[in-house]
């Protein structure tokens, strides 16, 4: 009986303790910096339209976003959300992608030793190279729904032309992105496509030989393509999209937000 | 008399020859005092009502009316024709009776208002023309203009919605669709991955990436100059970079772009065919092969479905 309530008084005691603190850091110094006024998961949190204003404006997401949009622009039939989609999974394949390069080493000996221990050995290394392969095809394909989407809406007419430009060239980006990671398993199937479609560049007028050399780092694929593509993938086209997607959504709000409906 | 400046003089003056049909420069010499005031035709003088009249009023009319009626000239003329003609009123050099006319065009389009203002106007200052004390002029009326900032700071109201709910709540779940949709698939299906590259053993048939099928398509059909250089970069780079260029037409109807809409589309479906066909009906040396007979040579669907074939 003692015991009982010696137990049932400690498990009180401590849920009260754990309870205490948690309300302690939910209302302390802590979690009243990292929150900014409006958030609501800031304690005390009430639902104002001030409120509402601020969860936007002070907030990172005031970079994408305005404190309000047309009421049309929120309803998904409008947009499908591709853009968005997009953007999400190159922040998607972004992660996976940080996973994968912990087990990779682009060279000719381990690229492909190192793909099939993903599959075989590290935990979770398959369903991330899996996520990273389809997540990757995927964004092709909702970057270039989208664009079918903007242009049936007639979206890139004035004043949103530059944007539709900046847009085409995030397209570019997307395939040249697709494209450099189709070769890293070095696999038959990564050598070949690589040769097939790099072939394709060599038949550039005048310059389709230099072109070619400059893309595979010689006359054919060699190791030394395998680690120019690997450069190309997780540095260099990562660092200019991002460039591109940041001109892309700043000029989406300056040239008025989402276009009107039909 | 006060100096009254002599563009809003002209003003005045246009507006009322307007609303009277007389020259302008004829009213613009009655206002300086320097030719007699011209009799006005009875109809354009329908605003004032006889209030202000020596005579008794018609007994239809009540006196200072508390909500004057729109003006109305089938009502209005009996009245007004002794205005003119009564000594009070003809003493005025200006007559001040005449003045609301000139001014009722400027104040906005509804009859209603227009009446109001001009009678309000014209009401007051008339009542006592023989009581004013020597020395003292009444106000007349020279144009109304509308209050209005030179530049308008506010912008036309639209209808919005706070982004936080109303959009954000969209986002997250499409969010969370794609990221459980991509878990699910990847959890299902594994990526492909062959022997390893080998230089000396050309796969047969060897296919681009999916994305760049329809252009393999393309080269077994047209000069590689043309399918593999000039098809991408002048129509899938250039041309498509200067599409809101080259579309001067400002209307985003689909009624009114069927031509943009129709060449898309043909460019979709063009794409789409050339890119299945690319994927399922080619088989080795990339000549033709049913995938229902042949199987399936593409080695991104390997893991699939089990097509049997090859």
């Amino acid at each position: 009986m003692s015991a009982r309530n010696g137990i049932h008084g400690l498990l009180t005691k401590a849920r009260t303790h754990a309870t205490d603190m948690v309300g302690r850091m939910w209302s302390g110094q802590f979690m009243d910096s990292m929150l900014r006024p409006g958030s609501p998961f800031k304690k005390g949190y009430t639902d104002t339209p001030r409120n509402r204003s601020y969860v936007i404006m002070n907030n990172v997401l005031y970079h994408l976003h305005p404190v309000k949009v047309k009421r049309h622009g929120v309803k998904l039939s409008y947009t499908l959300c591709l853009g968005g989609l997009s953007f999400f999974l190159f922040i998607l394949l972004t992660v996976t992608g940080i996973f994968l390069m912990f087990y990779y080493a682009p060279t000719a000996e381990r690229a492909y030793i190192d793909v099939q221990a993903l599959s075989t050995d590290i935990a979770f290394g398959s369903l991330m190279r899996n996520m990273h392969r389809w997540g990757a095809h995927l964004m092709v394909l909702t970057v270039f729904l989208h664009m079918s989407r903007v242009f049936y809406h007639g979206a890139y007419k004035p004043p949103r032309e530059f944007n539709w430009v900046v847009g085409v060239i995030l397209l570019l980006l997307t395939l040249l992105l697709s494209f450099t990671g189709y070769l890293l398993p070095w696999d038959q199937l990564a050598l070949w496509a690589v040769t097939v479609g790099t072939n394709m560049a060599g038949f550039v007028p005048v310059i389709g030989a230099q072109v070619k050399f400059a893309l595979l780092g010689g006359v054919e694929v060699t190791a030394g393509t395998l680690l120019r593509w690997y450069v190309l993938h997780v540095l260099f086209l990562p660092f200019i999209i991002v460039i591109f997607l940041a001109v892309h959504f700043w000029r989406v709000r300056k040239d008025g937000g989402i276009s009107g409906p039909l | 008399m006060p100096e009254i400046p002599e563009e809003l003089l002209r003003r005045s003056a246009e507006a009322k020859a307007k609303a009277l049909g007389l020259p302008v420069e004829q009213i613009l010499a009655e206002m300086r005092g320097e030719a007699p005031a011209t009799a006005v035709p009875a109809e354009s003088v329908d605003v004032p009502r006889p209030a202000f009249v020596p005579s008794p009023p018609p007994p239809s009319v009540p006196e200072i009316p508390p909500e004057p009626q729109p003006p109305d000239p089938a009502s209005a003329p009996p009245p007004v024709t002794t205005v003119v003609e009564s000594p009070p009123a003809a003493e005025e050099p200006a007559p001040v009776a005449e003045e609301p006319a000139p001014a009722a065009p400027e104040v906005p389009e509804n009859g209603a208002g227009n009446g109001r203002l001009a009678a309000t106007v014209s009401v007051r200052p008339s009542v006592p023309p023989a009581g004013v004390p020597e020395g003292v002029r009444h106000q007349r009326l020279l144009t109304v203009v509308k209050a209005r900032a030179i530049q308008q700071v506010k912008a036309d109201p639209t209808d919005k919605v706070n982004t936080w709910p109303h959009l954000m709540i969209a986002e997250f779940t499409a969010l969370l669709a794609m990221t459980a949709f991509l878990l699910v698939l990847s959890t299902i299906l594994q990526a492909p991955l062959l022997e390893a590259a080998n230089f000396n053993a050309t796969p047969n048939p060897s296919k681009a990436p999916w994305y760049f099928l329809g252009l393999q398509e393309m080269l077994s059909y047209f000069d590689p100059q043309i399918a593999g250089v000039t098809v991408p970069t002048v129509i899938g780079i250039v041309g498509f970079m200067m599409i809101p260029y080259i579309d001067r037409n400002p209307s985003t109807r689909p009624s009114d772009r069927k031509l943009a809409i129709m060449l898309f589309t043909i460019f979709l479906a063009g794409s789409a065919t050339l890119t299945i066909l690319g994927v399922l009906f080619r088989g080795p040396g990339f000549n033709f092969a049913y995938p229902w007979v042949d199987g399936v040579f593409f080695d991104d669907l390997k893991d699939w479905v089990d097509f049997g074939g090859h």
